[in-house]
C-alpha cells in the first residue's frame, strides 16, 4: 500500500504545543508511507486541494489526516479523498488536537504522542479495506412526536413541502403549553390568537394525521423505514361521530373533575372539552371522575349526545404507522414547586407557579382574566414574583438556566400593572437573562415604564400573616433583609424534563443528558439531528428555550427532513457488524446484547443456526463484536485485527 | 427495625439537658431499644475544637464512633444535633483525608458507624405507625408545633434527613402523639443559638419571633429536639418577655417528653419539672 500522511498544525491550536515537521519527518520512516507533510489548516479548501494533488502524483492508496477529532472532520476528508479517486474508508484520522495539543504543555512529550497517534492510524490503514454502502428505499411520511408550537410548526413546514406526516400528541388537544399563554413576550402578542390558525391548520391539512390523546407505543426499523406503533388512548367518546357542541359538558353532573389546562385552579365536569380552542375539538371522558366508570350509575352524557358519540365500552387501541423519519417535539414539564419547602407552594393557596398565573391573567382562564386570589378571590395589590424556583440550583439537581422565566416574569408584572394600576410588584432575582431581540428592551420596559420593582436577592422563606404572606428574603444591592407583605405570590418555575423523555428516548433509541433533554448530534453544527439516523429534534425536548427559538427548531427539523426525502434512497453507512458464518456457533449472544433489534437467527439448510445482522438496522456500535465469544461476528473498519494492529504498534 | 445503637449524649444532655437524656432513655426503654453506653466517651469537640483545627474536631468525634465499633455497634444515637454533626463530620474528614485523619486518632477507624439524631431514630427506625399504637394519654385537643431548629436537616446532602426547609418528621410524630400540630412557618427559622452568651440582643429578637409565630398559630407547646433550641425557648423565655415587653408563657418540650408522655411514661422520669415554663396548663384536659 502507499501511504500518504498529512500533519495539520491547525493554526497554532496543534502546532502550538506540537513539532509537526518532526511528526511528518518521523512519517515517513513508518512502514508503507510514501509521502508525509504538514500544513496549516488542512481542513481549508488549499488543504484538501494538497492531500488531493498528492495521492494524483504519489498515486496515493491510504491517506492518514492528523488533526481534530474525527467528530469535527472524518465525513470533509472522506468526501475529499473519494474525490481524488480513493475508497473513502481507506481513510484514517489521528485526534492529536482533543487528544494531544490541547491537553499538555510539554510540547516534546505531545510531540512523542503525536508521532505515537501517527503511527497506529498507518498501521490501521494498512489493515483496512475498501467498503461500500447500499441503497434502501425511503418512506417519505414523517411522524411529529408532540403537538406543541415546535411539533406544530415542523408538521406545517413538512406538509406545506407534500409530505405526509403523522403526529402523535399525548394530550387530548394540540397547543402544549403555548395554548396555556396569555400573552408572548416581548411583543405581548396574545398567544392563542398566533397559536390558534397555526392548530387550525393542523386539523385541515388534508396530509396531515393528528392522533390526539394518544402515545407513541414502539417503535422499530431504521432511517427510511420505521414502523411505529401508536396506544390511542380511550377518550370514551367516538370521535368521528363528536361534533364538539359540548352539550354533554353542560349536563355532566360530576363537576369537581381536576381542570388540567387551568393547572388545577377550578376544576370541570368529567366529560369535557380541554378549551375552547382545543383541536381536536372533541369532548373526552376523565376516567378518573366520571360517575359511571367509577360508580356503575348515571349515563347523563350518553342520554344528551346528540349524536351518540359515547362509547363507555372503549379500550385503548393500537395502531401502526410507517414512516421514513420523525421528528421529536416532545416538549417539557414545569418545576414542581413543593421541592422547596421554604416558599410553601402547594400548602398556601396564593403562593401559585407562573403557569396558573398565566391562566388567571388569560381571558379564557378560570376567572375570566380578571386578576384574583385563588384562596378568597380579593384582588391582589401586592404581588411579588420569585425567579429561578428550580433553575441554577445545584442543590435540588437543576444547575442550568431555564431561559424564559426573566422574561415572562417582566411580562406578567406589565400585565399585572396593566390590569391593576394600583398595584405593586417585585422582582426577586439572582440575575436577568434576556439575552434575545428586543429582551433587554422588555425588561427595562418593565422596570422604568411599568415601575416594576426589581429586588436582586433570594427569598429565603414565605410565610403567612392574617390573609397576606409574609415575604423574607434579601437585597444582596443594598445588603439589608427585605420583608414584603404580599397578596400573592407567583414562583417562576423552571423548566425540566417531560416525565416520559427518558421512556421514549429508549423506544427512539437517541440519547438524553443528564437532566433528560434529548442529545443532539453535535452543540453547534447539528443541532437538530440525533444520533440515530432519520431522527430529529425540536423545541424544548432538547433543551429550555423560548418560543422564536422552538418554532425555529421546527422549521429546521422540517427541512433536515425534506433533504432527507429529496433522495429516493438513503446510502447506508457500510460500518456495520457482519457475521462470518464458518465461525459462528449459533449462540444468540449477539442478539440479545444489540440494543437496536438488529440481530436476528437463521437456520441453514443443514439445519445449523447462525446469527445475521440486518445491516440496515445496525448502528456499527460493536456490542455484538465484544461479546462473541468466537469472534465470528466483526464491525466492519473496526475488526478485531485493525484494533490490535493499533495497539501493536504501540508496545513495539 | 433497629434493636440495639451506641449511646452518645454529649456534654449538654449531662448537665443543662439532662431533662433530654431521661427523656430519651427512658422512651428508648418503653420503645424496646437498647442503648449501649460508649465507654471513656469524650467531648464531641464542639464548636470551638473544628474553629480552631477541622482535623482535631474531627479526631475527637470519631474517637467515639471508633469506640462504638469496638464493642461491635454500627450505629451510634446522639440526641444533641451539634453532636450529630460532629460525629457525621468524623465520617466525611475521615474520607476525605483518610491518612492525616488515621495519624491524629491514633486507632483503628473504618468509618462505616451511622451517626444518626434520636429524632431520626424515632421516626425512620420505629416511625409514627407504631408510636401512634403505643400511645395511652393522647393529647386531646391540645395544639403542639415542631421547632427543627437549624441543623437537623442540614445542610440536605449532609443531613440526608427529612425536607430541609419544610421538615415533616416532628410533625408526624406530634400527631402520633395524639395533638394537632399547626402549619408552624418558623420551624426551621434560625432561634440565635449560641449568640445568647455574646449578643444577647439578637437571640431576644430571633427566639421572639419564633414564640410569637407559635403564639399566633395558637400553640400550646413547642416540641424541640435540638438542647440548645430549648435553651433559648425555654430557659430565656423570661428574658425575652423582659426584653420585648411581652408575657409569652409556652411550655417547651423535648419531642422524647412528649412522646413519653403520651405513651404513659410518669413524668418525673421524664424530667418535666425541670423544664423553666410550667407545663400544668397543657396536661390538663380542655
Amino acid at each position: 500500500m502507499r501511504i500518504g500522511v498529512f500533519i495539520c498544525q491547525c493554526g497554532t491550536n496543534i502546532a502550538g504545543t506540537v513539532d509537526t515537521r518532526a511528526v511528518a519527518k518521523k512519517a515517513m520512516e513508518f512502514p508503507d508511507v510514501v509521502f508525509a507533510v504538514d500544513y496549516m489548516y488542512t481542513c481549508s479548501e488549499p488543504g484538501q486541494k494538497e492531500i488531493q494533488d498528492a495521492i494524483a502524483s504519489h498515486r496515493l492508496q491510504g491517506v492518514v489526516v492528523a488533526a481534530c477529532s474525527p467528530r469535527m472532520h472524518e465525513a470533509t476528508f472522506r468526501r475529499a479523498v473519494k474525490k481524488a479517486g480513493i475508497n473513502p474508508y481507506m481513510f484514517e484520522q489521528a485526534n492529536i488536537r482533543e487528544h494531544c495539543s490541547w491537553i499538555g504543555t510539554d510540547r516534546e512529550a505531545n510531540t512523542r504522542k503525536a508521532i505515537d497517534l501517527v503511527r497506529m492510524s498507518v498501521e490501521k490503514l494498512r489493515c483496512n479495506q475498501a467498503l461500500f454502502s447500499t441503497q434502501v428505499a425511503v418512506n417519505k411520511r414523517v411522524l411529529v412526536i408532540g403537538g406543541g408550537v415546535a411539533g406544530i410548526q415542523a408538521a406545517l413546514d413538512c406538509s406545506d413541502g407534500g409530505l405526509e406526516v403523522v403526529m402523535v400528541e399525548r394530550e387530548p388537544s394540540i397547543g402544549g403549553k403555548m395554548a396555556k399563554l396569555d400573552k408572548t413576550f416581548p411583543t405581548i402578542d396574545c398567544s392563542s390568537c398566533i397559536l390558534g390558525p397555526k392548530m387550525v391548520d393542523v386539523a385541515q391539512k388534508e396530509n396531515i394525521r393528528l392522533y390526539a390523546y394518544s402515545e407513541v407505543e414502539a417503535i422499530s426499523g431504521y432511517i427510511g423505514n420505521f414502523k411505529v406503533d401508536i396506544r390511542k388512548k380511550a377518550t370514551y367518546v367516538d370521535w368521528d361521530a363528536c361534533t364538539g357542541c359540548g352539550e354533554c359538558t353542560q349536563k355532566c353532573p360530576s363537576k369537581k373533575a381536576f381542570d388540567y389546562f387551568n393547572e388545577g385552579l377550578g376544576t370541570t365536569t368529567a366529560i369535557n372539552i380541554p378549551f375552547p380552542q382545543a383541536i381536536p375539538k372533541k369532548a373526552r371522558i376523565d376516567s378518573d371522575y366520571c360517575r359511571y366508570l367509577t360508580g356503575g350509575k348515571c349515563r347523563v352524557c350518553e342520554k344528551i349526545c346528540p349524536v351518540k358519540a359515547i362509547r363507555f365500552d372503549m379500550k385503548d387501541e393500537i395502531v401502526t404507522e410507517e414512516v421514513g423519519a420523525i421528528i421529536v417535539a416532545s416538549g417539557y414539564d414545569l418545576f414542581d414547586a413543593r421541592v422547596y419547602g421554604e416558599y410553601g407552594g402547594g400548602r398556601y393557596p396564593d403562593v401559585i407557579s407562573a403557569m396558573q398565573y398565566e391562566r388567571i391573567l388569560s381571558a379564557s382562564g378560570p376567572y375570566g382574566g380578571h386578576i384574583r386570589r385563588p384562596s378568597d378571590g380579593r384582588e391582589p395589590k401586592e404581588i411579588v414574583f420569585i425567579s429561578c424556583v428550580g433553575s441554577r440550583d445545584i442543590s435540588v439537581d437543576r444547575p442550568y438556566c431555564s431561559g424564559v422565566c426573566c422574561m415572562y416574569i417582566a411580562k406578567q408584572a406589565i400585565m399585572t400593572r396593566d390590569h391593576i394600576p394600583d398595584s405593586n410588584c417585585y422582582v426577586s432575582y439572582m440575575d436577568i437573562r434576556a439575552p434575545g431581540k428586543g429582551y433587554d428592551e422588555f425588561i427595562r420596559r418593565a422596570q422604568e415604564e411599568y415601575g416594576v420593582k426589581y429586588i436582586r436577592g433570594r427569598v429565603g422563606r414565605i410565610y403567612p400573616r392574617g390573609d397576606r404572606l409574609v415575604v423574607q428574603g434579601a437585597d444582596t444591592l443594598l445588603g439589608v433583609q427585605v420583608e414584603i407583605e404580599a397578596d400573592l405570590v407567583v414562583l417562576a418555575t423552571g423548566v425540566e424534563c417531560s416525565a416520559g423523555a427518558r421512556p421514549l428516548a429508549e423506544k427512539l433509541r437517541i440519547s438524553y443528558d443528564q437532566h433528560g433533554f434529548y442529545m443532539e448530534s453535535h452543540p453547534k453544527l447539528r443541532p437538530v439531528e440525533t444520533n440515530t439516523a432519520g431522527v430529529f429534534l425540536a423545541g424544548v425536548c432538547q433543551g429550555p428555550k423560548d418560543i422564536p427559538a422552538s418554532v425555529g427548531q421546527g422549521s429546521a427539523a422540517a427541512s433536515k427532513v425534506q433533504a432527507l426525502f429529496s433522495r429516493d434512497t438513503i446510502e447506508t453507512d457500510p460500518q456495520v457488524a457482519h457475521v462470518n458464518e464458518n465461525m459462528c456457533i449459533g449462540c444468540g449472544k449477539c442478539e440479545q446484547v444489540c440494543p437496536f433489534g438488529a440481530i436476528r437467527m437463521k437456520t441453514l439448510r443443514d439445519g445449523s443456526r447462525k446469527s445475521e445482522v440486518l445491516e440496515t438496522v445496525c448502528q456499527g456500535c460493536g456490542l455484538c463484536n465484544a461479546t462473541c465469544p468466537n469472534k465470528a461476528i466483526q464491525l466492519r473498519h473496526s475488526t478485531d485485527d485493525q484494533i490490535l494492529a493499533e495497539i501493536n504498534t504501540l508496545f513495539d | 427495625m433497629l434493636k440495639r445503637v451506641a449511646y452518645y449524649p454529649g456534654c449538654s444532655c449531662e448537665g443543662m439537658a439532662i431533662e433530654y437524656d431521661q427523656s430519651v432513655r427512658a422512651l428508648c426503654y418503653v420503645l424496646g431499644i437498647e442503648l449501649v453506653g460508649i465507654p471513656d466517651w469524650n467531648c464531641c469537640g464542639s464548636t470551638p475544637s473544628h474553629s480552631y483545627d477541622p482535623l482535631l474536631g474531627a479526631a475527637l468525634a470519631g474517637r467515639n464512633l471508633a469506640i462504638a465499633k469496638s464493642q461491635g455497634l454500627d450505629v451510634v444515637m446522639t440526641p444533641c444535633p451539634s453532636c450529630l454533626k460532629a460525629l457525621k463530620t468524623a465520617n466525611q474528614v475521615f474520607r476525605e483525608r483518610p491518612s492525616e485523619f488515621l495519624d491524629v486518632l491514633g486507632m483503628p477507624f473504618s468509618g462505616d458507624v451511622r451517626a444518626i439524631s434520636v429524632l431520626q431514630l424515632l421516626y425512620e427506625e420505629i416511625g409514627p405507625n407504631l408510636i401512634q399504637k403505643a400511645v395511652k394519654f393522647p393529647f386531646k385537643n391540645k395544639k403542639i408545633v415542631p421547632y427543627y431548629g437549624c441543623l437537623l436537616t442540614r445542610p440536605p446532602a449532609f443531613a440526608q434527613f427529612d425536607d430541609p426547609e419544610n421538615p415533616v418528621s416532628m410533625d408526624r410524630l406530634i400527631e402520633a402523639a395524639g395533638a394537632a400540630v399547626p402549619d408552624f412557618p418558623h420551624k426551621t427559622e434560625c432561634c440565635g443559638a449560641a449568640l445568647g452568651i455574646t449578643q444577647r440582643d439578637v437571640v431576644m429578637r430571633l427566639t421572639g419571633r419564633i414564640l410569637e409565630m407559635a403564639r399566633a398559630v395558637g400553640a400550646d407547646a413547642v416540641a424541640v429536639a435540638c438542647p440548645l433550641c430549648q435553651q433559648n425557648l425555654d430557659l430565656r423565655q423570661d428574658q425575652v418577655n423582659r426584653a420585648l415587653k411581652e408575657n409569652f408563657n409556652l411550655p417547651v418540650l423535648y419531642i422524647t417528653q412528649i412522646i413519653g408522655c403520651a405513651l404513659g411514661i410518669d413524668r418525673k422520669t421524664l424530667g418535666i419539672e425541670k423544664l423553666a415554663v410550667k407545663t400544668d396548663a397543657l396536661f390538663q384536659s380542655a
